[in-house]
């Protein structure tokens, strides 16, 4: 895979297998090729060595809640040091969401109770929310829709804002800035009689980049998405023509199509069944609402869901319209409730198949978008089709796209000015660099999703480093013992589960019932810790 | 909420017996009758008593109907409105007389301490819960 087949980030750097020769970070082919590092290996290198008990890899949501918990399990923030290229731990997720349609003043796909900044998820997001309205109204709101969601009102989430103003505030709180070093982390070893190297690379003033090697007793990797993948027919149409203007990624800033529909009659194809389409959708017809824009949506499912669907009657899911509906990226309970026991408990293709069942793409059952895509069909604007996607190409005469999509009615073509790519493939964890050195010279393995494998306690399998452990959090742990690691909740508990194993080892102190309630307390009147 | 059937017998017992008990504690002192304070305290307490034996029954009727949701989860207003069914059952109990109370509550004074006791526990669940027992909630409400 190239780098043109993943979605870039505005930071990121060449993925895996991009690295010049066997350079990595500059490092020597000895050290490259060395599984374990001794302190003397390192030495001779030349590269300079910072000792700190505590590293995290990533610096995104998920060291963020991770370093969170240690604070308020009492580790000193000298103890702790987050590498990072990201000037604040949303960065990500907030140029995500962003250019996905889900700016400042939109809601995310996130419980109330589910708050990074606020490891008890009290006061939830739906109270502080009603706390800090102007009026009786804007009050009531968020909270007589807590007290009736999902039965007579959609689930609340809470607005993207809310949550980065939030952040913030818990990140000038436990002094987060001071434990961050930035720069790149491509490589990771466990050290010879324990504990783990992290080489960090940074950019030096001169302009060049200077390497620092982090040396300490835990070793914490939260790297976030390997990369976005885009469907293969569409990178192979964009390989081909070198188009980037009429196919585009959700993922990627596309604001020249919105742009570009104000000025004239399109069409849009959009691919995909999930929450990213359903933003992407809300879009347009907003703006065909707002500007007049003349959009003709075709929704393009390769599975139409036409309702309810699942094995038995205990584990149907709701659906309709070619969409399955479901109110998180998981059932409710797999963040703490039967799910989550239940899968804590499965093993190899036992886990996979409950993943399997669970899993699929989705969307929430919105009453607003119900609403706008009636009107759409009701009015012709908006229709869907099943199939695959054969080939992706030009029109006869150039000007637009055109889909050949086979489905059991033989083959249709569609003709197309834009076509927005909402499916969200991800990429193999292999993908990423420091993934990819933790497969290939850790001992690290994969878990029967193929991503990380991970202990119920976070730790990575077959890292152990004598006394030292290694831990992974977020999106390539997906198919351990806990399912929900990429949401804001699932990187909380696995924080717990991780400053639970340390505290096991001594590293900091469990949070019992008095230090969790004293801690809460300190938050509650924004005290530092 | 997301509770398991461990996770809700656990709850329900230990919510009533410490906040429930608090709440009967506050609230007794405050109801009409002729009845001595000490009387109507075992009047109010058996009441308390049985909600929690019952409850612990409801709670497996309760964990089926679950079972039906695709989430498995149990939306914050079925917690409130389950307390009809449940204080209605007492009630009918309490009409029989099979309650051993010693003193009668009249309809008034168990609608006080029903009302109370149900209210307080479900917004203490609903929130502060999670604060002392920061493991609770991803344990599907199971404190051992």
């Amino acid at each position: 895979m190239s780098g043109s087949e993943t979605v870039r980030l505005p930071y990121a750097e060449a993925p895996a297998g991009h690295q010049a020769g066997g350079d990595s970070q500059g490092l020597s082919d000895e050290l490259l090729a060395t599984d374990v590092w001794t302190d003397e290996l390192l030495e001779r290198s030349g590269v300079p060595v910072v000792d700190v008990p505590f590293v995290s890899v990533g610096g995104g949501i998920g060291s963020f809640v991770t370093v969170d918990y240690l604070r308020i399990a009492g580790v000193p923030s000298s103890q702790i040091r987050v590498l990072t290229p990201l000037e604040y731990p949303w960065e990500t997720y907030e140029y995500l969401t962003g250019v996905s349609q889900i700016p400042r003043g939109e809601r995310l796909r996130s419980d109330s109770a589910s708050t990074p900044d606020n490891i008890w998820g009290f006061p939830s997001y739906a109270v502080r929310e009603a706390f800090a309205a102007r009026s009786l109204r804007g009050s009531l709101a968020p909270l007589w829709q807590v007290l009736t969601e999902p039965i007579f009102a959609d689930y609340y989430t809470p607005r993207a804002g809310q949550v980065f103003t939030a952040l913030q505030r818990e990140y000038d709180r436990i002094g987060y800035a001071e434990m961050c070093e930035r720069g790149v982390v491509r490589t990771v070893r466990r050290r010879q009689g324990g504990g783990y190297f992290t080489i960090l690379t940074r950019k030096s003033p001169s302009g060049g980049t200077r390497r620092v090697a982090f040396r300490g007793q835990f070793v914490h990797v939260a790297v976030g998405y390997p990369g976005l993948k885009y469907l293969p027919d569409l990178q192979d149409y964009r390989l081909r023509t070198g188009d980037h203007h009429r196919v585009v990624n959700a993922y990627e800033p596309h604001e020249h199509l919105y742009q570009e529909l104000r000025s004239r009659q399109c069409t849009v194809v959009i691919r995909g069944g999930g929450i990213v389409a359903s933003r992407i959708l809300q879009r347009l017809i907003d703006d065909r609402d707002r500007y007049g824009t003349d959009v003709r949506i075709v929704h393009l499912f390769r599975t139409f869901i036409s309702g309810s669907h699942g094995p038995s009657i205990f584990m149907r899911r709701r659906g309709g319209d070619g969409w399955a509906y479901q109110g998180f990226n998981y059932p409710k309970s797999a963040w703490g409730g039967q799910l989550k026991a239940k899968m804590r408990k499965l093993e190899g293709g036992d886990r996979a198949e409950l993943y399997k069942l669970i899993g699929g793409t989705n969307t929430p059952h919105r009453r607003l978008w119900m609403r706008q895509l009636a009107r759409g069909r009701s009015e012709g604007w908006y229709r869907t089709v099943t199939g695959e996607v054969e080939k992706v190409g030009a029109s006869v005469d150039g000007k637009t796209l055109s889909l050949r999509v086979r489905n059991a009615e033989g083959v249709i073509e569609l003709p197309a000015d834009f076509i927005v790519d909402c499916t969200g493939l991800e990429a193999d964890i292999a993908e990423h660099r420091v993934l990819k050195d933790l497969l290939d010279h850790c001992g690290a393995q994969r878990n029967p999703l193929g991503r990380l494998d991970v202990e119920r306690s976070f730790e990575v399998r077959g890292m152990r480093s004598g006394n030292g452990r290694a831990y992974a959090s977020g999106a390539a742990t997906l198919g351990g013992y806990f399912p929900g690691v990429d949401t804001f909740l699932g990187l909380q508990i696995s924080a717990q589960e991780i400053c639970d194993d340390l505290a096991r080892i001594g590293f900091c102190r469990r949070i019992g019932v008095w230090r969790s309630t004293s801690q809460w307390w300190r938050w509650v009147r924004n005290r530092r810790i | 909420m997301v509770p398991t059937l461990g996770g809700r017998l656990q709850t329900r017992v230990f919510v009533l017996v410490v906040v429930g008990g608090l709440v009967v504690l506050a609230v007794t002192p405050l109801l009409v009758s002729g009845a001595s304070i000490g009387d109507l305290y075992q009047a109010t307490y058996v009441v308390l008593a049985a909600v929690l034996v019952l409850g612990l029954a409801w709670e497996f009727v309760y964990h089926f109907l679950q079972q039906f949701r695709w989430e498995k989860d149990w939306p914050t207003m079925f917690g409130l409105l389950t307390g009809i069914n449940e204080g209605l059952l007492v009630w009918v109990l309490l009409s029989a007389d099979v309650l051993p109370t010693g003193t009668s509550v009249s309809g008034g004074n168990f609608l006080i301490v029903f009302v109370s006791v149900w209210l307080v526990t479900w917004l203490w669940v609903n929130g502060p819960m999670r604060v002392p027992w920061i493991r609770w909630r991803f344990r599907g409400g199971r404190l051992v």
